[in-house]
C-alpha cells in the first residue's frame, strides 16, 4: 500500500505535467485545427529559459518562471502571427510539418545557446521529501500537482467565465460566425498559442526540477512532453477537460507500470512503462477514435 | 446613386464588383442603398450573389478569399471596404448569417453575450439584453439551454437576438425565413418590423419575396451579379414579373427572369 501511494504521488505529478502540455495542444487545436508538434519544443525551451533567468542573470526562481512564461507566450503568438498565418488555406499536413520543423529546431538551438548546463533548475523544493504516514513523497511532485492545479484552474476560469474565454469557445465552434460578432479570430489564434507556450513552461520547469522520471535539464525533456500526445488522444483533441483527465490517467498508468511490471512481469522489461502511454492511445483509438471526451464530428473539419 | 433624400444613407453600395479567388466574378457592378429608418429587401434566385453582397458590406469577404475589385461601400457616410469584420460591427452593423449559425455548443445566454462582444459599456449591454429578452420571450425561457437543442425557429430568434445584442444601427439578415413553418415566418416578419420601428435599419435578403416585400420600403432584385430591378416594396409586390417569378402566379413563360430551370426550383422552394 505504501508503494502504491508513493507511486500514485509520482504518477499524479507526471500526469499534471502531461495535462499542462496536453492543454496546450488542445487549446491550439480548438482554435486553429492545427496539431502543434512543437509543443514539446516549447517545454524544453521554457525549462532552459528558466535556467537562463536563474543562473545567468541571477533572477529568483519565480521571477525566472514568469519571465520564461512571458517569453514562450510571445514565441507562440509570434510563430502563429508570422508563420502560420501565411499558411492559411494550405493543406493541413503542410502546417503540421512546419510545427515539426519548429520542434526539430529546438534541440540545436538550445544546445548552441546553453550547451549542456551542468546544474539543473534550482527549485525551492530541491529534492526534499515529506513523510505522510509511511509514505515518502518528493516535495517537487506535490508542488507539481498543486501548481498544475492552479494553472489549469486559472485556465478553466478564463475559459468559462470571461469575455475572452467566451470568444475562444465561440471561435472553436464557428470561426465565421465569431467574426460576425466582432470577435477578432486572429487575436484568438495568437492568444491560444500564447497560452500553450505559457503552460508548456510550467510543465518543462517542473520536469527539469525533478518531477516525474527526471532527466534533469536536457533536450530530452521534449520526448517526455511527446507522451502528452497519447493524453490528448485519450481525452479528445478538442476537450480541455479531457486533456487534464487524459494527462493524469497516462501519467499514473505509466508510473504504476514502471513500479510494478519489472518485478511482477519481468518478461516485459523495465522500459515497458515508457510504451504504456502509446498502448493506451491505441486501445482508445480502437474504441473511441475521437477520445473519451472529444466531439464526434471533430474529424469533419 | 443617391436617390432623392438629403440625408446620408445608412448603407451605400456603389458599383461594387466582387471576385472570389482571382477568377470567379460574382458581383458585376451592384449599387444599393439603405436609407435611415428603412427596411430594404434584396431578392434573387439561389446563386445570384445575395450572400456575397452581404459579405461585402460586413467585412466577411476576406474570410472567403473574396475581394472587392471595383466600387465602394459606405456606412453612415464613411468608406468601410477596407475595414475588417470586427471594426464594422463596432461601427454599428450586425448580421444574421444564412443558416442561423448560432454557437450550437454554447448556451443561449452565452450566444447572446457573444453578440455583445464588440461592446464595453456594461450598462448598455445590460439594457440591450433586457430588450432582446423582451422581444424574444422564448429566449428568456431558455437562457441556460444549449443553443443546439433549440428548434429551428428558436435558433433563428437566437441568431436575431444575438445580432441585436450589438445594438446595431443596421441589421443585415440573410434568409431568416429559410426552412421555417409559415407561422414562424410570420413571427419573424413581425419581429423585423418591430426591430425597425425601434430605430434599427434593416437590409433583408430573402427568397420569400411575399414576406420581404410586404414589409420593405424598397426592394432590389439581384440576378447574376447585377441589379435587374428595384423599386418601392409595394410596387415590386404588384410587379407582374416579380409575381410570376417569385410568387408563383401566372405562366412559366417568364419574360425578364429567364431560365425556366431556376424558375421551377424557385417555385418548389416557395411552396
Ligand atoms: N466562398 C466562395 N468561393 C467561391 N465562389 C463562391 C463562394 N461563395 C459563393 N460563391 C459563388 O458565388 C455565387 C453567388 O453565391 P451567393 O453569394 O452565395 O449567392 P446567393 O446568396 O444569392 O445564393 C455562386 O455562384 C457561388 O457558387
Ligand atoms: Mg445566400
Amino acid at each position: 500500500m505504501t508503494k502504491f501511494l508513493s507511486l500514485l504521488g509520482d504518477g499524479l505529478a507526471l500526469g499534471a505535467v502531461y495535462a499542462l502540455v496536453a492543454l496546450g495542444f488542445v487549446v491550439i487545436y480548438r482554435a486553429t485545427r492545427v496539431i502543434n508538434f512543437a509543443q514539446g519544443g516549447l517545454v524544453v525551451f521554457g525549462a532552459f529559459l528558466v535556467y537562463q533567468g536563474e543562473h545567468t542573470w541571477g533572477l529568483g526562481f519565480w521571477v525566472s518562471v514568469v519571465f520564461a512564461m512571458a517569453c514562450c507566450a510571445a514565441i507562440g503568438a509570434a510563430f502563429e502571427a508570422l508563420v502560420l498565418r501565411r499558411m492559411i488555406g494550405q493543406p493541413i499536413f503542410a502546417i503540421i510539418l512546419i510545427t515539426i520543423g519548429l520542434f526539430l529546431l529546438v534541440e540545436p538551438v538550445t544546445t548552441t545557446v546553453w550547451h549542456n548546463p551542468p546544474g539543473g533548475i534550482a527549485t525551492p523544493w530541491k529534492l526534499h521529501t515529506v513523510k505522510l504516514g509511511d509514505v515518502r513523497l518528493l516535495q517537487v511532485n506535490i508542488a507539481t500537482v498543486v501548481l498544475g492545479a492552479v494553472v489549469l484552474g486559472a485556465f478553466f476560469l478564463l475559459f468559462r467565465y470571461t469575455r475572452v474565454g467566451l470568444a475562444m469557445r465561440a471561435t472553436a465552434v464557428d470561426q465565421e460566425a465569431a467574426l460576425a460578432q466582432g470577435i477578432s479570430v486572429r487575436q484568438i489564434f495568437a492568444l491560444s498559442w500564447a497560452i500553450a507556450g505559457a503552460v508548456a513552461v510550467v510543465g518543462g520547469m517542473m520536469l527539469a526540477g525533478g518531477a516525474g522520471p527526471a532527466p534533469g535539464l536536457s533536450v530530452s525533456l521534449s520526448l517526455i512532453a511527446l507522451r502528452a500526445f497519447p493524453a490528448i488522444i485519450l481525452g479528445g483533441l478538442d476537450s480541455p477537460g479531457g486533456a487534464v483527465i487524459g494527462g493524469l490517467v497516462i501519467g499514473v498508468a505509466q508510473v504504476m507500470t514502471g513500479g510494478y511490471v519489472p518485478a511482477e512481469v519481468p518478461a516485459l522489461g523495465a522500459q515497458f512503462a515508457d510504451v504504456v502511454p502509446y498502448v493506451i492511445m491505441f486501445l482508445v483509438l480502437l474504441v473511441r477514435p475521437y477520445g473519451l471526451f472529444g466531439t464526434a464530428e471533430v474529424e469533419r473539419v | 446613386m443617391p436617390s432623392g433624400g438629403a440625408s446620408t444613407p445608412t448603407l451605400a453600395v456603389r458599383n461594387v464588383e466582387v471576385v472570389y479567388g482571382s477568377a470567379i466574378h460574382v458581383l458585376r457592378g451592384v449599387s444599393l442603398e439603405v436609407q435611415p429608418g428603412g427596411i430594404v429587401a434584396l431578392l434573387g434566385a439561389n446563386g445570384a450573389g445575395k450572400t456575397t453582397l452581404l459579405r461585402t458590406v460586413s467585412g466577411l469577404l476576406r474570410f472567403h478569399r473574396g475581394s472587392i475589385t471595383k466600387g465602394s461601400v459606405e456606412f453612415q457616410g464613411d468608406g468601410i471596404d477596407s475595414l475588417d469584420a470586427a471594426a464594422i460591427v463596432r461601427r454599428g452593423m450586425a448580421q444574421v448569417m444564412e443558416g442561423r449559425r448560432i454557437f450550437a455548443e454554447l448556451s443561449v445566454d452565452e450566444n447572446l453575450r457573444a453578440g455583445a462582444y464588440s461592446r464595453r459599456d456594461r450598462a448598455g449591454v445590460k439594457a440591450s439584453s433586457e430588450q432582446v429578452l423582451e422581444l424574444f420571450p422564448v429566449l428568456a425561457q431558455r437562457r441556460r439551454s444549449t443553443a443546439g437543442y433549440l428548434s429551428g425557429g428558436e435558433q433563428q430568434m437566437l441568431a436575431m437576438g444575438r445580432a441585436m445584442m450589438a445594438a446595431p444601427k443596421l441589421l443585415v439578415l440573410d434568409e431568416p425565413s429559410l426552412g421555417l413553418a409559415p407561422l414562424i415566418v410570420q413571427q419573424i416578419r413581425d419581429l423585423i418590423v418591430e426591430i425597425n420601428r425601434t430605430g434599427t435599419d434593416v437590409l433583408l435578403v430573402e427568397q420569400n419575396a411575399t414576406m420581404a416585400l410586404s414589409i420593405a420600403h424598397h426592394g432590389y432584385v439581384l440576378e447574376n451579379g447585377l441589379i435587374a430591378k428595384d423599386g418601392p416594396g409595394p410596387a415590386l409586390l404588384a410587379d407582374s414579373d416579380i409575381q410570376e417569378f417569385y410568387l408563383g402566379v401566372g405562366e412559366s413563360g417568364s419574360r425578364s427572369f429567364r431560365d425556366l430551370k431556376t424558375y421551377r426550383r424557385r417555385k418548389r422552394w416557395s411552396a
